[in-house]
């Protein structure tokens, strides 16, 4: 019989705590490229209601001083929720969906 | 509360760039749970499920507060050790911050998998709040059932042929079981209802006890309908009272929204795939059920709010 080594097992106070994942970065993970469809803001018929920040899962919808500005496209996949949910301004949507274009 | 201009100006906490599915309900449910509580510094603790999967990506992570993961049926457990540390330090005079604690969870999570942990979190009254983003089936998985999903609906493991007809059993009602606790906030809400959410996070997180809130997240993936309409089918649960909102604040109840007029179970059941065989005649018999057990459960909730009301309880 050869020698068998048996490495010992190691112990609860040699195995690392946790993992560490920095917090925020996948935001450098880019899911726009997930997008079929993109949403176009309509800036003459927003009235600042900020439905479609609220109700984005993606937070790419950019409000500065409380103010809806645009879209963050790095991240949108396009889902269409805003487009939905925007109520516009006399039936005139803000948020209107357009196909990417290759 | 907070309106959502005052809410905008808050830190964003959960970043985009997460893998949820484009129209997650989930996402929305987090975004909302933590813009209501982004005022005080708070600490997330994730049952594994949708959310924690797709937001911690390794080696990304899309959560800009510490935020803990350890596993599926411990997510309260390890919530409640965290909030009892904190306690400790905050006596001992090492820690002199504020610090909330939110705990989130799937149904799989909550209703089957981290149910008794979470039953033992709530008795002990640490002060938490356990958020149940409910989307009524193992969804993570590939749509197996879980005890909230409802009466008829399909799952992977509840399928639909010439004999099955989807799922055979009614649901639990986690939310009355929490009540049943006597913890003093329960809450039940749904996506599509923004303000609603806020304001029974923000209600729930100045409560010194713990708390609980079990918010519907229609699923695109599982349920089966346009991403787009993931709001718009939230509040169609609601209009159908298919799922009431409420809130039993010290064992009081009120109903938070009242439809105008109680629609037919139908119109909820015909956007989605998973209902999409109670709509041939032979099955009516179990739409009718379907509709039967949301009359007597909304007739019930009525009372009890009566109740509630006239005693002043």
């Amino acid at each position: 019989m050869a020698d068998i080594k048996v490495e010992k097992k190691k112990g609860w106070k040699d195995l690392p705590a946790c993992d560490y994942l920095e917090a925020g970065s996948a935001a450098a993970f880019e899911t726009g490229d997930w997008r079929s469809e993109k949403p176009v803001w309509i800036p003459e018929n927003c009235i600042q209601c900020l439905f479609c920040w609220v109700y984005c899962p993606d937070s790419s919808v950019i409000v500065k001083d409380g103010q809806m500005t645009g879209f963050d496209y790095k991240h949108c996949k396009g889902c269409g929720i805003c487009a939905t949910e925007c109520p516009g301004k006399k039936g005139n949507k803000a948020i209107k969906m357009e196909a990417e274009k290759k | 509360m907070a309106n959502l201009k005052e809410l905008s100006k808050r830190p964003e906490l959960l970043s985009g760039g997460h893998r949820l599915c484009a129209g997650c309900g989930a996402g929305i449910i987090a975004r909302q749970v933590m813009m209501a509580a982004a005022d005080k510094p708070v600490v997330v603790a994730n049952a594994t499920g949708c959310l924690e999967v797709s937001t911690t990506i390794y080696p990304f992570s899309a959560w800009k507060t510490s935020w803990f993961h350890s596993a599926f049926e411990n997510a309260a457990a390890s919530c409640s050790g965290m909030e009892a540390a904190y306690k400790a330090l905050k006596r001992t005079g090492k820690v002199d911050k504020d610090i909330r604690f939110i705990t989130f969870g799937g149904d799989g999570g909550t209703y089957d998998i981290g149910f008794q942990s979470l039953s033992g979190a709530m008795e002990r009254r640490h002060r938490m709040l356990y958020v149940c983003y409910n989307n009524e089936a193992y969804m993570n998985t590939g749509i197996q059932r879980s005890s909230a999903t409802p009466l008829g609906a399909y799952a992977s493991t509840s399928p639909v042929g010439k004999v099955k007809k989807g799922k055979e059993q009614i649901k639990k009602d986690l939310t009355k079981v929490m009540v049943a606790h006597n913890i003093p906030y329960v809450g039940q809400t749904a996506v599509g209802y923004w303000n609603d959410l806020t304001t029974k996070v923000q209600k729930a997180l100045e409560t010194d006890g713990p708390t609980f809130i079990n918010v519907l997240q229609p699923c695109r993936l599982g349920w089966g309908y346009n991403p787009a309409d993931t709001a718009v089918l939230g509040r169609l649960a609601v209009e159908t009272c298919f799922w009431p909102i409420y809130e039993v604040v010290d064992g009081k109840y009120k109903i938070n929204v009242k439809p105008k007029e109680k629609k037919p179970i139908t119109e909820y059941l015909k956007l989605q795939t998973r209902f999409k065989h109670l709509l041939r005649p032979e099955n009516a018999g179990i739409v009718a059920e379907i509709q039967k057990n949301i009359d007597e459960n909304w007739a019930w909730l009525q009372m009890m709010e009566e109740c509630s009301n006239k005693a002043g309880v």
